[in-house]
């Protein structure tokens, strides 16, 4: 981060100062920062499942769209259906395309790094077309769909803040997450069949079927994180709906170390940072897409770090 | 109608043929897509500054060069996780040019327009350099030793360990012959197809490229005209809409996706890619 503001000639005291005021100076910048935080736990989550299964799923970001997708398709179809089932539509919406990615890779052989990423994009032109197409509000001249009613929204804990109830679902569902993974049988499993998928064969288990199911566990949760953005915060979807929650998931995944308590922290230093960097931007000539560079960095010095230790190991264990 | 295929397949079929030499040699080179952005924009700023458009060439090779080392250096020699560097690096680069456009530039979204390399009848000269670049790369993969070598490290590296070849030091030529494309790709972009740079602007082509070196099946010939026929369905996307017919434009922008998509369900598990292709090499000592 220091690194970052040498290399744009920002003054470090200052630019610290404005980001930590940005994101947790008082209740609107703390809100902020949660609000920021929400989908990339959603998404980051997601990624650990598929990533401990061995599947390298790039599609957080079509994943989200398809569960956005999902959900203002039933709203248009179901007016009156309530949040909680908007949530559901999400959660097959993200769901179905990545299990489509998996059983690609499976069935077919087609590189899931790569699927995924194709898949990334029809997804992202689909929702153009929709949000200017069928789902398109008739009110109105920008491709946007219908607006929710307050109704079926998300509770909001205060008129001030954007802050929601889905930020606790978030958290809730990260720690489920972490008992399922670490605690059961089945998380277990998953993270058996990425680490040595012979030993998880030979010892009778399905790998396909396991990785699969991981695939699907990671898209619901991707496309519910888009299920919360939409029913928790904009109400409607456009063209911009994503602002790139899906790829971050990737770097908050991995600097959470593939662990749902580590995405939570990582999520949540992710979340203050853009908080931080759009306030940051406004009181200083910084622009908040240094935000990235400072991701980057932080995850390339992670993985390095985890290695570098894991050779020393291995170095002492030699000898 | 061909020669625009050509001209707006160029910076996909420059990139997929550098790609192929890198994946031949096992490094899937997943930040591709960043350092096409990289290269386009420093071509962009050089040509700006400069005025001459061969300084922006220049400028955009040297970018993606650094860039594709830094990113070798992470993944051959710490033998880091292909996917998550790329990953990485892709962010980076995302970050980096945005932040440096609009603090060079402004964020008014004016436009910048900077002078483009000469034109040879309908095309420019990069153009040639890929018509040149592909028997050439074609050949030294499969006539030269060293052809033979990079595909060993690609395929059983510790074959090309044992017949004394040193695969840290092929991957890393490997990957800085896939940079070097990727830099001309991102030059052609910015200098030679838009004459400007915009917010990453490269949207997608670099994975693109990725997905037609799988399409191609990692033989240089085919994935050029794998590309071929992708960039055509993106001239066909200009064609169509001067014509004013009447199709969803979206569809036409995910054309090329969802084509590579189908032809990759269709070729189905066929002939496999390099089998080390993503796995870092560790020497056993």
């Amino acid at each position: 981060m220091i690194l970052t503001f040498l290399i744009f000639g920002l003054p470090v005291g200052s630019s610290f100062r404005l980001i930590a005021e940005g994101a947790f100076s008082d209740k609107i910048a703390i809100s902020r920062t949660l609000v920021a935080m929400t989908p990339m736990l959603l998404t980051g989550i997601g990624m650990t499942f598929a990533w401990r299964a061995g599947m390298y799923n790039i599609g957080g970001e079509g994943q989200f769209i398809c569960g956005g997708l999902a959900g203002a398709a039933l709203f248009q179809a179901v007016p009156s259906a309530p949040s909680w089932l908007l949530l559901l539509a999400t959660c097959i919406g993200g769901m179905l395309i990545a299990v489509f990615a998996g059983w690609l890779q499976i069935k077919r052989g087609v590189p899931l790094v790569i699927s995924t990423i194709l898949l990334n994009f029809i997804a992202l032109q689909f929702l153009d077309w929709a949000c200017a197409g069928p789902l398109k509000d008739p009110v109105g001249g920008v491709p946007l769909s219908k607006r929710l009613p307050e109704t079926s929204m998300l509770l909001r804990f205060d008129r001030q803040t954007d802050l929601h109830s889905g930020t606790v679902y978030a958290l809730v569902i990260a720690a489920l997450a972490y008992i399922f993974l670490f605690l059961t049988p089945e998380g277990f499993r998953i993270r058996l069949v990425g680490q040595n998928t012979r030993v998880a064969r030979s010892n009778r288990m399905k790998p396909n079927q396991i990785q699969l199911g991981a695939m699907a566990i990671s898209g619901a949760l991707c496309g519910l994180a888009g299920g919360i953005e939409y029913v928790g915060i904009s109400g409607q979807i456009g063209t911009s709906f994503s602002q790139n929650w899906g790829f971050l998931a990737i770097p908050v995944a991995l600097l959470g170390s593939l662990h749902p308590l580590g995405v939570i922290a990582s999520a949540l230093y992710f979340g203050a940072l853009f908080a931080g960097c759009n306030n940051l931007a406004r009181y200083s000539s910084a622009q908040n897409s240094i935000i990235y560079i400072m991701q980057a960095v932080a995850v390339l010095i992670v993985v390095a770090l985890g290695q570098w230790s894991r050779q020393r190991e291995t170095k002492v264990h030699n000898e | 109608m061909f020669w625009q295929a050509l001209l707006y397949s160029t910076p996909v079929s420059l990139a997929a043929l550098g790609e192929v030499v890198g994946q031949r040699a096992g490094q899937l080179n997943i930040g591709l897509e960043g350092v096409m952005l990289s290269a386009a924009y420093a071509g962009m700023a050089a040509t700006y500054r400069t005025h001459n458009p061969w300084i922006g060439v220049l400028a955009a090779v040297l970018a993606a060069l650094l860039i594709s080392a830094f990113q070798a250096f992470f993944t051959i020699k710490m033998a880091l996780d292909q996917v998550v560097v790329g990953t990485a690096i892709n962010l980076f680069a995302m970050g980096l040019t945005n932040s440096l456009f609009r603090a060079q530039f402004g964020t008014s979204g004016k436009l910048i327009s900077i002078p483009g390399l000469p034109k040879i009848g309908e095309l420019d000269p990069l153009v040639f350099v890929l018509l040149l670049a592909v028997p050439l790369v074609i050949w030294t993969m499969r006539k030269t030793r060293w052809g033979l070598a990079v595909r060993a490290s690609g395929e059983y590296p510790d074959a090309a360990e044992s017949a004394g070849f040193s695969v840290v030091r092929l991957r890393f030529q490997s990957a800085l012959i896939a940079g070097f494309f990727a830099g001309l790709a991102g030059a052609h972009l910015s200098i030679c197809l838009a004459g400007s740079f915009a917010e990453n602007m490269t949207a997608g082509r670099g994975f693109l490229a990725i997905a037609m070196v799988t399409f191609g099946r990692w033989k240089p010939g085919w994935v050029v005209a794998a590309s071929l026929l992708v960039g055509g369905a993106e001239a066909l996307q200009y064609r169509a809409q001067a014509m004013g017919i009447h199709l969803p434009f979206q569809l036409l922008v995910a054309l090329p996706y969802i084509l590579s998509l189908v032809v990759l369900i269709v070729l189905g598990k066929g002939v496999g890619g390099p089998a080390s292709l993503g796995v870092p090499y560790r020497r056993n000592l």
